[in-house]
């Protein structure tokens, strides 16, 4: 049955799911960053994934921002590289801001992912169209924030295909950030790998509120 | 071609495990320091403290670098990972006595990221932190942009001068200032003819065809400005110095190199490309060098800033004045590179 609203116990079920999910696309990721990078993005996600089981499988959580706290913490200090930076910065960024909120309902996934997006974009300096996560992320905040008035399933809903069309999208585009940067025009036709990072982490929360 | 045979562990320690095996071979001048960085034993009390670091992966630098007249310490990545800031903390209050860290790194985003969060923490801490960033490789951007460059094997040149610039400085400014002026004087051009394999997937970090050269790619296997058809030594060599007399020319931050210009040399293997094939590039650049009356004064070669069994060479050159050649001549030990007092056969 969907749920409405997620209790912080049920946010860290979802986020453990969401880690095994990384672990289980790493081959996806590395091949999706040979294509522009140096073919770490996988392995570094799965480095972060299995830190996330070990702190979430040994903490109880009364607040779910907490839990998306620990997320952050948790891959800035086991991947390094610009996706524990990022990615850390985007749970922790984001997780700090509903941290206050003891339960995760739409308006708490709009929050979350729209303060997180920002973060991001202040850290790293990217901006939409950069052929970053942040293609992914920037479309999916908007979704979340439109879908905010309706329940959580819809609102991820909206928010996970904003996020997969993000990620789609970034194919066409130029990179112009970090490795790949150096590929100019050949980068078109790949995805960005933090991109598909993030429409499978927005996918597995997807899968997990409409179970 | 058969299948790598790597030998190692578990692949997901291959960093811990090397930078044990580090500090094993330091045999004692270096202390392991939190969860993977290493520190100078002794750092004299007052000195203005000079921090290296990056991913794991590229040995000996960037922790090799870490020595007598070199770098106080630094702050170890997982394999081609820039350090997490924990660890970046970590190191910094290990090497800082007082006066300030530097922080002297290749310019990657992941690196830029994680060590600015680090020195977030550190100044948290009441330490003074300064980032100077290595951008040397010329192929990566035009002169206009050269901030924007990655940093590749010209920091070991420029890890040297830093180095020695550190021992004398009396600030944190006087050796930001150094460190500045030892990075825009190297420049560097690399070509690779086959890729390196990340330990953890055993997969190449490139594809590319068995008779072409990447030309100007970077120390991961980054894409460079094109690739040519596999050639000679004798061949190739102009074409790579022809970027950096270039690059020297176009840029108007520097004066192009000519007549009576005196440099350090450093030809660089990227991992399995041998000193044979090496001593070969050696030649052919001081032949070309010679013809346009540049000296050099000083030569490294070897296989310092490495992608695990990526084949390809990168040049670097450093040009001097009397300031760099001064801090050049001062001895300097490590894992990674040690040299005499003075300059061969200066």
């Amino acid at each position: 049955m969907a749920k409405e609203q997620l209790t912080p116990a049920e946010t860290k079920t979802m986020m453990l799911q969401v880690a095994d999910a990384i672990i289980e696309a790493e081959p996806i990721l590395t091949d999706a960053d040979r294509a522009l990078g140096d073919g770490d993005h996988g392995v570094g996600m799965e480095r972060g994934m299995n830190a996330i089981k070990e702190k979430l499988e040994a903490s109880e959580y009364e607040s779910a921002g907490k839990v998306f706290m620990d997320v952050g913490m948790a891959m800035m200090s086991s991947m390094g590289g610009a996706s524990g930076a990022v990615f850390g910065t985007l749970f922790r960024a984001g997780g700090k801001s509903i941290k206050d909120s003891g339960t995760f309902g739409s308006k708490e996934l709009a929050e979350l992912i729209t303060s997180g997006t920002q973060s991001v974009m202040d850290r790293g300096g990217a901006k939409p169209g950069d052929k970053t996560m942040i293609d992914a992320l920037d479309p999916a905040a908007t979704a979340a924030q439109a879908a905010a008035d309706q329940s959580l399933p819809e609102a991820i809903n909206a928010t996970a295909a904003a996020g997969e069309a993000g990620r789609d999208a970034s194919k066409a585009m130029i990179a112009t950030m970090g490795r790949a940067k150096t590929l100019g025009e050949k980068s078109i036709g790949h995805p960005d790998a933090g991109a598909v990072s993030i429409a499978i982490i927005l996918n597995t929360m997807k899968n997990f509120i409409n179970s | 071609m058969s299948e790598l045979k790597k030998l190692i562990n578990d692949p997901l320690k291959v960093a811990d495990e090397l930078v044990e095996g580090l500090v094993d071979a330091y045999n004692g001048e270096c202390v392991h320091v939190g969860q993977r960085s290493l520190a100078l034993k002794n750092i004299p009390d007052g000195k203005v403290a000079l921090l290296v670091g990056g991913g794991c992966g590229h040995e000996p630098i960037y922790h090799g670098l870490v020595g007598k007249n070199l770098a106080d310490g630094a702050a170890c990545g997982d394999i081609f990972a820039a350090p997490p800031p924990g660890i970046v903390l970590e190191a910094t209050q290990a090497v800082d006595k007082g006066k300030g860290v530097l922080y002297l790194y290749g310019n990657y985003a992941g690196d830029v990221m994680n060590f600015d969060i680090g020195a977030e923490l550190a100044e948290d801490e009441d330490i003074d932190v300064r980032t100077v960033l290595i951008c040397d490789d010329v192929a990566s951007a035009p002169p206009t942009e050269k901030q924007n460059r990655r940093g590749v094997a010209g920091l070991v040149p420029i890890v040297k001068l830093v180095g020695a610039a550190s021992q004398t400085a009396c600030s944190l400014d006087e050796l930001e200032i150094s460190a500045k002026k030892a990075c825009l004087m190297t420049r560097s051009i690399g070509v690779s003819m086959s890729p390196g394999s990340i330990p953890a997937t055993g997969k190449p970090t490139f594809d590319i065809d068995a008779d072409k050269i990447g030309l100007g790619m970077g120390i991961h296997g980054e894409p460079g400005v094109g690739e040519i058809p596999m050639t000679t030594t004798d061949e190739l060599v102009p074409q790579m110095l022809d970027y950096l007399f270039k690059d020297f020319e176009a840029d108007e931050d520097v004066a192009a190199l000519g007549e009576g210009d005196e440099v350090i040399l450093f030809v660089n293997s990227l991992g399995a490309t041998t000193m044979m094939e090496l001593l070969i590039a050696l030649r052919k650049a001081k032949q070309i060098l010679s013809e346009r009356g540049i000296k050099i004064y000083d030569v490294i070669v070897g296989p310092l800033v490495t992608c695990q069994e990526m084949t390809g060479i990168s040049f670097s050159i450093t040009k001097l004045d009397d300031e760099l050649k001064q801090h050049w001549n001062m001895a300097c030990q490590s894992i990674c590179y040690t040299k005499l007092e003075g300059a061969q056969g200066a």
